[in-house]
């Protein structure tokens, strides 16, 4: 349930430039418990760059960031926004070297010193809510397709119950039915933890199945933001175009 | 617009001496998590094996033969007294130089380079990433644990390189050269035998701790894709073994007395 009262993540004139390459130009954003924010936007208009600077894995150059209230200005506040946030990335970026189980209780085993038979058993429960069974618990993940290692990757984003979750680009290199089932297992997952959600995505149909506000990144900053129910008659030329994926427009394609 | 070559000079030492900073800033982070709590010990024990057990085919054989052709070099370099001669100066050369270097630069091959290619690849496909999100710092969960591995099996290694050496070098002289085997064998106990295999152990763990540092280092700035990780892989094996060599050289000196 969205409580638009409050405000759980706010991002404020953010500036971040890599070298001469100015990619985020004042980002603002803000979410509120519960809620389901996706933001979209050409390739390399720093989508990613923006999710990384709210989880402390790119320093602004300037702008503040609060986490429920708390200005994210110290390790510490850092510390704690990672404790109470889940992320899956483009790729999962599951660890080679540990099966899945141990990837998906990772933090249960290494923050919260769980014993690894407990750490398995609440393993192989998140799997179940993920619609993968027991038997790819002692799997490495590259013996599990696309499609599954986005699961995996879901279920270790969701295991410590967390309050916030980022998601980048979850249904990147999937086939249209597989990346249906994962918008589906998101929305249903998000929802059931009560958590609120960011999602990045060029996907208009995971945008229209997870969001609840969609807000456009250009040049650097927020364009237009509203529900997702707007997204067709937003009055944007911006949104229109890139709702339409046309070549012609104000938006000039990446190429 | 004209070359100055004192400002490329200039700009070419800038970037030594960054380098050489941020390098020490990694190394004084990575030793501050292997001496302070918490260890994962799975982790060590696991990079134990992979950095120790597993390397041992490649240190024997490397031993072997450098024993071997030691003593022969020896032999042919000495008129007189050569019986006494030939195993005093290998276990001289094999204990204090080339068991523990040319263990250490075979290590650098194997070690250094799977360890920035390893590390390389989980920071390109976003794994340092998830590891900071999920709380876990890659300092403690996975260098820490490479190096201290690295640091504590490398003596090891290097002692089995000692023993291997002198087989090498024993098997030649008995076989090739007419030597009398129990002759040799009490020619090199009696050579201060504790004195020399002690000064390599601890240029072992030197070496090991560099090997695994390099590794790590420049696996964790590799960037750009499968390109990034094989220039990593190849920088952390130049690296480590350059600084190897240093090194050596340095604790040779300081150890000139022992």
């Amino acid at each position: 349930m969205t409580d638009n009262s409050k405000t759980l993540l706010e991002l404020r004139n953010i500036y971040k430039s890599f070298g001469p390459k100015h990619v985020l130009q004042g980002f603002d954003l803000s979410v509120a418990p519960g809620q389901s924010v996706v933001i979209i936007g050409g390739s390399g208009t720093g989508k990613s760059v923006s999710i990384k600077c709210a989880l402390g894995l790119l320093k602004p150059d300037s702008g503040e960031i609060y986490f429920d209230g708390e200005k994210q200005d110290s390790a510490k506040a850092v510390a704690r926004i990672r404790e109470r946030t889940g992320m899956l990335f483009q790729g999962g970026a599951l660890f080679d070297s540990l099966k899945v189980w141990e990837n998906v209780s990772f933090t249960l085993t290494q923050n919260q010193k769980m014993s690894r038979k407990d750490a398995r058993d609440a393993a192989i429960e998140t799997l179940k809510k993920v619609r993968l069974g027991a038997s790819v618990a002692d799997q490495r993940p590259a013996e599990l397709s696309g499609g599954m290692q986005k699961r995996v990757a879901l279920a270790r984003a969701i295991i410590s119950k967390p309050d916030l979750i980022f998601f980048d680009e979850p249904t990147t290199g999937l086939d249209p039915i597989t990346a249906d089932a994962v918008n589906d297992l998101i929305r249903e997952q998000v929802q059931a933890l009560g958590a609120a959600a960011v999602t990045i995505t060029h996907d208009m149909a995971s945008v229209r199945k997870i969001a609840d506000d969609v807000a456009m990144l250009y040049d650097g900053k927020i364009i237009w933001r509203g529900p997702v129910d707007r997204l067709d008659d937003s009055g944007n030329e911006y949104i229109d175009q890139f709702v339409h994926g046309r070549a012609d427009g104000p938006i000039q394609p990446s190429m | 617009m004209i070359f100055n070559p004192f400002a490329a000079i200039g700009r070419a030492s800038m970037a030594a001496f960054s380098e050489i900073g941020r390098l020490a800033i990694f190394t004084g982070r990575v030793l501050l998590a292997c001496l302070t709590p918490p260890i994962y010990l799975r982790e060590f024990f696991s990079q134990c094996m992979k950095v120790g057990f597993f390397s041992l085919p490649v240190v024997g054989m490397t031993a072997v033969f450098i024993g071997a052709s030691l003593a022969l070099n020896i032999y042919v370099g000495t008129q007189f007294g050569a019986e006494q001669i030939v195993p005093t100066i290998s276990v001289i050369g094999i204990t204090r130089e080339l068991g523990p270097v040319l263990a250490a630069l075979m290590l650098a091959g194997r070690v250094s380079a799977g360890v920035a290619a390893e590390i390389g690849a989980m920071k390109v496909t976003e794994q340092i990433d998830a590891l900071h999100t999920l709380s876990a710092k890659p300092e403690r969960y996975l260098y820490a644990p490479r190096v201290l591995a690295a640091t504590l099996t490398m003596p090891i290694l290097v002692l089995i390189a000692d023993i291997v050496g002198l087989m090498g070098a024993w098997m030649i002289c008995v076989a090739a050269l007419d030597f009398s085997g129990p002759t040799f064998l009490r020619n090199v106990w009696q050579e201060n035998i504790y004195e020399n295999v002690s000064v390599g152990l601890i240029k072992a763990a030197v070496f090991g701790m560099i090997i695994a540092i390099m590794g790590c280092y420049q696996g964790s700035n590799s960037k750009g894709g499968a390109g990034g990780v094989g220039r990593a892989a190849t920088l952390a094996v130049v690296g480590a073994a350059v600084l190897i060599l240093a090194s050596n050289y340095v604790m040779t000196s300081m150890f000139a007395d022992t």
